[in-house]
């Protein structure tokens, strides 16, 4: 397996942010348990889970808003575990941007430099940049008020960039977006990153914004980091059930090794390389099932198709033997009731670690 | 009922309703207002103008003298008395509002700290002031500073007073019976702001380098404002005008301009002059607020 877990390798020279055993309880909740990673300086890293999953709790951590029960956090070598937010050279966007509604545009970017007391012309000079950067020039003179949301969130960035951070944080900073703004923002964020180099941790719940920004992305569960590594590595080698499941859509199949491969539900299946468990389970992406016109020579499977579903840009068809999820692009027309040859290459079967 | 009257009763308190015929409703209050405060501050007015009669009595005889010797003209020469008495108000007013914000500040978020029941309890602890009546909490301090108990006793083993004698009256003790009277005026207002205070606000300061100060001055003060600013007049114009306190706790030599008024329309038999420093009282109330309403614009948008 190419599966790629490296968040808790060595980067040497190359360490920005590391984070080490680090637990964090609120009352009876366990937020996190024992989490360790690494982010490389220059990163675009993001924290992936949903609601409740300690992802935002790890960011408050790494921002200096919470304290780790046990553990530590370093920031270009040096430990910054107890050292409060004000001593940090991390900032942070916040979920709901958290703008200062007594101060207009320019003040709110201005805000961080005056509290360290920059002259007057070194604030003037940063801040006209990191507008202009943002297409925030035209604004400098409302206040967030009169703002649209994706211009409130841009002062936002605007206002964290401008310090320069070592590292900068972003706590789901798309969620007050529609839609079609969000896929364009997603983007934007990717440019911006690699135009300054500098490190990003984003903490989200949207599995496309992670796939989008990410050069490497954490999965995290019920206060654990499942997998960590690339979009592509997660998404083509999900390790369990829930990264499966969590990240893009999967069929899980449930198998039994048996000497000729595995035995599942439509049948004897080849793998590529024999599973670790006598009896555990397979997943298998909806969109890599191929169709095909006749019997494949093996992982073949004669279905009836029971629901279609348009979705734009495919079609997604439910079919017997099931539940199975099939997805084929959008010029292939079936409806229910056809009769196809399926294939469940061997190449595209993942095994997944837990065994049942 | 015929149908339309129903219509008409059940549509009394829609929307449009309330608005279109807000006027109407609003007569009653109006016509209060008119009777028992416009009225009467107009004949206040008028009569700070008049002249006191030799027994007491209004005479109408219009000048400018209660104001002249309001401004410390007499015949007996310039004096600074009344001028001095309206100045110690303005401080005291000032003084007792500010010693109450202090104390509200950490009162209030010590009270929002708490868990959604208990935080009623602790209101309730400071609404009972309110249930007693005013005299009686003043002379309640009486006992608390009297001579036999532990602060006077520390007051006069520091040497600060003669021992033997109370604490009161002076102006320590003056302020200290307004504050006592006036904190849950401010501490209510203020509760309300701070309770509702979006602490992202507060992260966002500290996590753009913020000192201690500056989050207090950009990051709380101005989503408190609101409330403050009414515990702000809710204490500071009845402070200007109190005349219970000081004239217990504060004596003969710490003279209010409550007190001044009240002298002027009990003892003296002068209404006239007692109207002219009602009258500049209500001024200098107004002249106050104006300040503080520039000042707070002030910080609501820089």
């Amino acid at each position: 397996m190419k599966t790629e877990n490296a968040c808790d390798s060595e980067f040497g020279e190359q360490t920005g942010l590391v984070v080490e055993g680090v637990n964090k309880r609120f009352g009876k909740v366990e937020a996190l348990k024992d989490v360790t990673l690494q982010v490389r300086r220059g990163e675009f890293f993001t924290l992936l889970g949903p609601s409740g999953c300690g992802k935002t709790t790890l960011l408050r951590i790494i921002a200096g808003l919470e304290l780790p029960d046990s553990g530590r956090v370093m920031l270009g070598g040096q430990e910054i575990t107890s050292l409060p937010a004000t001593k940090r050279q991390v900032n942070t966007v916040f979920q709901s941007y958290a703008l200062f509604p007594h101060l207009n545009i320019f003040e709110n970017v201005a805000f961080g430099l005056r509290s360290r007391k920059f002259p007057k012309d070194e604030v003037n000079k940063r801040v006209e940049r990191r507008l202009a950067m943002l297409g925030l020039t035209e604004m400098r003179q409302r206040y967030p008020d009169q703002l649209s949301g994706g211009q409130k969130q841009r002062v936002a960035l605007a206002r964290a960039l401008v310090n320069q951070p070592e590292i900068l944080l972003l706590d789901e900073p798309m969620s007050a977006l529609d839609a079609k703004l969000r896929a364009q923002v997603q983007e934007d964020l990717r440019r911006i990153q690699r135009r300054l180099g500098r490190t990003f941790l984003l903490v989200t719940h949207d599995q496309s914004e992670a796939l989008v920004c990410s050069d490497r992305l954490a999965v995290m569960h019920e206060g654990r980091v499942v997998q960590c590594g690339t979009p592509e590595a997660v998404y083509d080698f999900p390790q369990n059930r829930f990264v499966a499941e969590f990240l893009g859509a999967a069929n899980l199949i449930e198998a039994t090794r048996v000497p000729s491969g595995v035995e599942t539900r439509f049948g004897i299946l080849q793998l590529e390389s024999p599973p670790p468990w006598t009896k555990g389970l397979l997943a298998i992406r909806p969109e890599w099932i191929r169709i095909r016109e006749n019997q494949p020579e093996a992982n073949g499977l004669r279905a009836k198709v029971s629901e279609v579903i348009y979705r734009g840009t495919n079609f997604d068809l439910w079919v017997e033997p099931g539940p199975l999820r099939v997805r084929t692009s959008s010029y292939k027309h079936f409806k229910s009731g056809d009769e196809i040859w399926l294939e469940l290459a061997a190449s595209e079967l993942v095994i997944l670690d837990e065994a049942k | 009922m015929t149908p339309r009257l129903i219509i008409w009763y059940g549509e009394l308190t829609t929307r449009r309703r309330l608005l279109k015929q807000g006027f109407l409703f609003l007569f009653a209050a109006m016509a209060w207002m008119m009777v028992f405060l416009v009225l009467p501050g107009l004949v206040l007015v008028v009569v700070s103008f008049a002249t006191r009669g030799a027994y007491g009595q209004l005479e109408w005889v219009f000048s400018l003298e209660n104001y002249k010797r309001l401004m410390g003209f007499s015949l007996f020469g310039w004096t600074a008395d009344y001028l001095v008495i309206l100045w110690r108000s303005v401080v005291v007013a000032f003084i007792t509002t500010l010693i109450s914000i202090i104390l509200s500040y950490p009162l209030c978020f010590f009270i929002a700290a708490r868990d959604k029941r208990s935080r009623y309890m602790w209101l309730t602890l400071v609404i009972i002031p309110f249930w007693t009546n005013m005299v009686i909490r003043t002379y309640a301090w009486f006992l608390i500073l009297a001579p036999e108990l532990p602060f006077a006793r520390i007051a006069a083993a520091l040497g600060i007073i003669t021992p033997g004698m109370p604490l009161y009256p002076n102006a320590f003790a003056v302020y200290i019976g307004m504050v006592s009277m006036f904190l849950p005026f401010v501490t209510l207002p203020l509760y309300a702001s701070v309770e509702k205070l979006d602490w992202s606000l507060v992260e966002a300061a500290q996590d753009l380098y913020a000192s201690r100060i500056r989050v207090f001055t950009q990051a709380i003060l101005p989503q408190t404002l609101p409330g403050l600013s009414v515990g702000v007049i809710l204490t500071f114009v009845p402070a200007m005008g109190m005349f219970v306190v000081p004239d217990l706790l504060g004596g003969a030599k710490y003279m209010l301009v409550g007190n001044l008024i009240q002298q002027q329309f009990g003892a003296s038999r002068d209404w006239p002059f007692g109207a002219a420093i009602s009258m500049a009282l209500m001024v200098l109330t107004m002249v106050s607020l104006q300040i503080y309403r520039r000042r707070s614009k002030e910080i609501e948008h820089i």
